[in-house]
């Protein structure tokens, strides 16, 4: 996509009309409705209409504006931060697993240190998942071993050899000092002890706390962070150890 | 039965008779084990209460050393009340204080020992069931003196911040919009906590705490708002995961109205361990049912995971497990508040109709049960326009088939957390559904021989096939497993696709079989009264 410049379409090109929803914590009166035209103005919708007012319980006020915005869209500086590999859906991820691997994709989970919280990882790997997205067990080429809370770093190590893992997931969710770091360092430097590298399963870790650009400093093969869906993590799973192989055992 | 579908009585009959003897083992299994939630519950009644400078409460760390002085399967009461008095102190927080420290010892006393700590726990744990049945009758003075809602079914509304302090105007809030019922989320994680956390909290994920101060905060503000309404608003939380029997016995204590309380959702999502799900439901619904609160089944998980047309019979057939298992524990009919969803792909040809169908079975079946109406969340896209026609047309169904309570869909829904502004918009949809088509379950009697009475018998015929296969799942190495049918079906991934054996899953090491001369006064004096 490059050159041109647009403007929102109404019904009409060049007409610049847009549609916008807000609540003010306001009363709903002209001083109210006010404040909305001014708010409007200042995102660059200029006429403004207010359609539509509602107060809702004490001192807030609903408002949806109508109105011509003055900002104009220049394709060619348009920047997309593209992610690195397709995102899939289960019965794709089922498919290609069942197709090219021909046997279940091992997945082993855990949360280490003294981190608690396998909030992350469960909404990672449970059936239930996170935000109406089915979790990793929900897959049904994927064979998940999550081993909960507060996993030793060799016991960890031990589990992925045992369960003959594909791809360990690691969560570190609550951090102080950052622990997170360390205990990723620790874990990443046990794998690489235990295993030779053509054997070793593919790390990846997530929380909140990590900068998804440390996972060559940290030793892992990827870092996710706050907001990762389940459906992200098996597409990457399957794009480093299926579609991508060579290229994603590089970055290990 | 009401007959809008012309179900055939015969099958009807069958899947209870089904029902009874695929639970029937589980039920046994119960009965012969306990576990630490059990044993913690029915300290709480006998009044351990608060929690070490930590926050591990007492009541954990007094079962804790009981367990490492005698085991669990003899139950905590016995040994407790025998340390009391060998201590020669009534105050069992303080017992649990100093067998913290260590200076405590525990045995399983006999003969004339085991007779006065019999004698003493059960005066202790009597108290604490008396307080909530004096929380019951306060409920029921209550009602009497704000009445219920005007309108069936009553709105059911979430609220989540994590703070309870940020809760509670927001709860406030929706009462005054038009809900009857505020559920308080919890925090994410806090099924597998095998303690509950204490005291009022202020930092959550995606959810509150569900603790007794927080319960209390909470009742407390919407009493006040239903003097302010003239209706009184109802308050739910979730008695599942890890500590199911303490959390129902703090909601029980507490004055709480509703409890999402499901037989296998620990089981099938959460990978809690079968047995230890099964015993503590079992106790923490004999609780509800002393209690007089409403449970809320979770059958709607399965239509999340599976496809909701083909999955419909799965849901009838848990909701059928659910009835047998609350009747069992206690729990009268209009106690229960079975769940189930709109979940069907709106994309599919006569979706509506289909909905109507699975929602008029549920009516039919369950004719006295406040059943529980759930949203679509599995095809809300993101397109919050069509989110609100569809939460309309999910609002029409409940009116339609005359649902007990209906959770308030959010077109936000896979989207945002609700905005306020989600909430009012949300509660205006089912305000005008309700205002224009509030009867309507009065006129509408599907055509006899039409779409929707044999799709409702189609999947009342793959429920009781269902229910079949599950009651002769037998397994050929072990055909005296305990639990039966039931658990092997479980462990097979009978239910979803969720395989889960009854010697895994967590929370295991938390379940003990009884040993001989095991006591649990809670139970004894729930049982009685029923």
């Amino acid at each position: 996509m490059s050159g041109g410049i647009i403007r929102p379409y109404g019904d009409t090109t060049g007409d610049g009309m847009v549609q916008v929803s807000f609540t003010l914590p306001v009363p709903c009166d002209k001083r109210g409705e006010g404040a909305a035209l001014q708010l409007a103005a200042k995102m660059g919708l200029d006429p403004a209409m207010v359609v539509h007012a509602k107060q809702m319980g004490e001192g807030f006020t609903f408002f949806v504006v109508y109105g011509r915005v003055n900002h104009l869209v220049d394709l060619s500086q348009v920047v997309v931060a593209e992610r690195d590999f397709p995102l899939l859906s289960a019965k794709e991820v089922n498919a290609l697993v069942k197709r090219r691997l021909r046997r279940k994709l091992v997945v082993v989970g855990a949360c280490i240190g003294t981190d608690a919280h396998t909030v992350g990882i469960d909404a990672i790997l449970n059936v239930k998942g996170i935000a109406g997205e089915k979790g990793l067990e929900y897959y049904r080429e994927l064979r998940v071993v999550n081993l909960g809370a507060q996993v030793a770093v060799p016991d960890l190590v031990e589990a992925a050899r045992a369960e003959k893992a594909d791809a360990v997931l690691v969560s570190q969710v609550v951090t102080q000092r950052d622990a997170h770091l360390h205990n990723t360092r620790e874990m990443s430097a046990a794998f690489r002890e235990a295993m030779p590298a053509d054997r070793r399963p593919l790390l990846v870790v997530g929380g909140p706390r990590f900068d998804e650009r440390m996972a060559g400093e940290l030793g892992v093969d990827r870092i996710f962070g706050r907001g990762t869906t389940p459906a992200e993590v098996a597409s990457y799973l399957v794009h480093a150890l299926i579609t991508n192989r060579p290229q994603a055992r590089r970055a290990a | 039965m009401t007959g809008k579908l012309d179900l055939d009585p015969v099958l009807v009959r069958r899947a209870r008779e089904l029902a009874r003897r695929a639970g029937g083992p589980v039920v046994e299994l119960a009965r012969g084990h306990t576990t630490v939630s059990v044993e913690r519950a029915m300290l709480r009644l006998a009044g351990v209460s608060g929690a070490d400078a930590d926050g591990i409460p007492w009541v954990n760390r007094l079962l804790d050393a009981v367990v490492a002085d005698v085991g669990l399967g003899h139950g905590a009461a016995l040994p407790v009340f025998d340390a009391l008095a060998r201590e020669g102190i009534d105050d069992v927080s303080l017992l649990a204080q100093k067998a913290a420290a260590g200076s405590v010892r525990f045995r399983v006393p006999s003969g004339r020992d085991a007779t006065a700590a019999r004698r003493a726990s059960r005066r202790a744990v009597g108290a604490g069931v008396k307080r909530i049945d004096r929380r019951r009758a306060e409920r029921d003075r209550l009602v009497k003196r704000h009445g219920d809602p005007k309108q069936r079914p009553w709105i059911y509304l979430i609220v989540a911040t994590g703070d309870i302090y940020e809760d509670i105007p927001q709860a406030q809030a929706a009462a005054r919009a038009g809900a009857d019922v505020i559920a308080v989320i919890r925090s994410t994680g806090q099924s597998l906590l095998d303690y509950v956390p204490e005291g009022a909290t202020r930092e959550g994920f995606a959810g509150t705490y569900a603790t007794q101060e927080n319960f209390r905060l909470m009742r407390a503000a919407l009493d006040e708002s239903s003097r302010e309404l003239g209706r009184y608003i109802r308050l739910t939380n979730y008695a599942s995961g890890l500590c199911m029997p303490e959390i129902a016995t703090l909601a029980g204590l507490e004055r709480l109205d509703m409890m999402l309380n499901d037989s296998m959702y620990g089981i099938l999502f959460r990978d809690i361990n079968p047995i230890r799900t099964f015993v503590d439901q079992r106790f923490s619904r004999q609780i509800h049912a002393r209690a007089g609160i409403i449970i809320n089944t979770g059958e709607d998980n399965y239509l999340t995971t599976a496809d909701a047309v083909e999955a419909a019979h799965t849901v009838t057939v848990s909701q059928l497990l659910n009835e047998y298992f609350a009747h069992e524990a206690g729990l009268a009919d209009s106690q229960l508040g079975l769940g189930h969803a709109f979940e069907i792909n709106p994309d599919l040809p006569e979706s509506f109709r289909l909905e109507l169908a699975h929602a008029l079975l549920a009516r039919e079946l369950f004719p006295d049960a406040p059943l529980k109406w759930m949203p679509p969340t599995r095809h809300m896209t993101g397109d919050v326009f069509r989110g609100n026609l569809l939460d309309g047309f999910f609002n029409l169904v409940g009116a339609m088939t005359g649902q007990g309570i209906l959770l308030v869909g959010m077109m936000t829904e896979a989207v945002v957390t609700p905005w306020l502004s989600d909430r009012d918009i949300a509660l205006q949809n089912v305000r005008y559904v309700l205002n224009a088509a509030g009867g309507l379950h009065e006129d509408f009697v599907p055509a006899p021989g039409g779409f929707i009475r044999s799709r409702a018998s189609l999947v009342l015929r793959e429920a009781v096939e269902l229910l079949e296969r599950i009651v002769d799942d037998v397994h050929a190495a072990d055909p005296h497993a305990p639990g039966g049918g039931l658990l092997n079906a479980i462990a097979d991934g009978t239910f979803g696709i969720m395989k889960r054996p009854a010697d895994r899953g967590k929370g295991l090491d938390g379940v003990a079989r009884h040993e001989p001369g095991y006591y649990n006064p809670a139970t004894e004096i729930l049982e009685a009264g029923q």
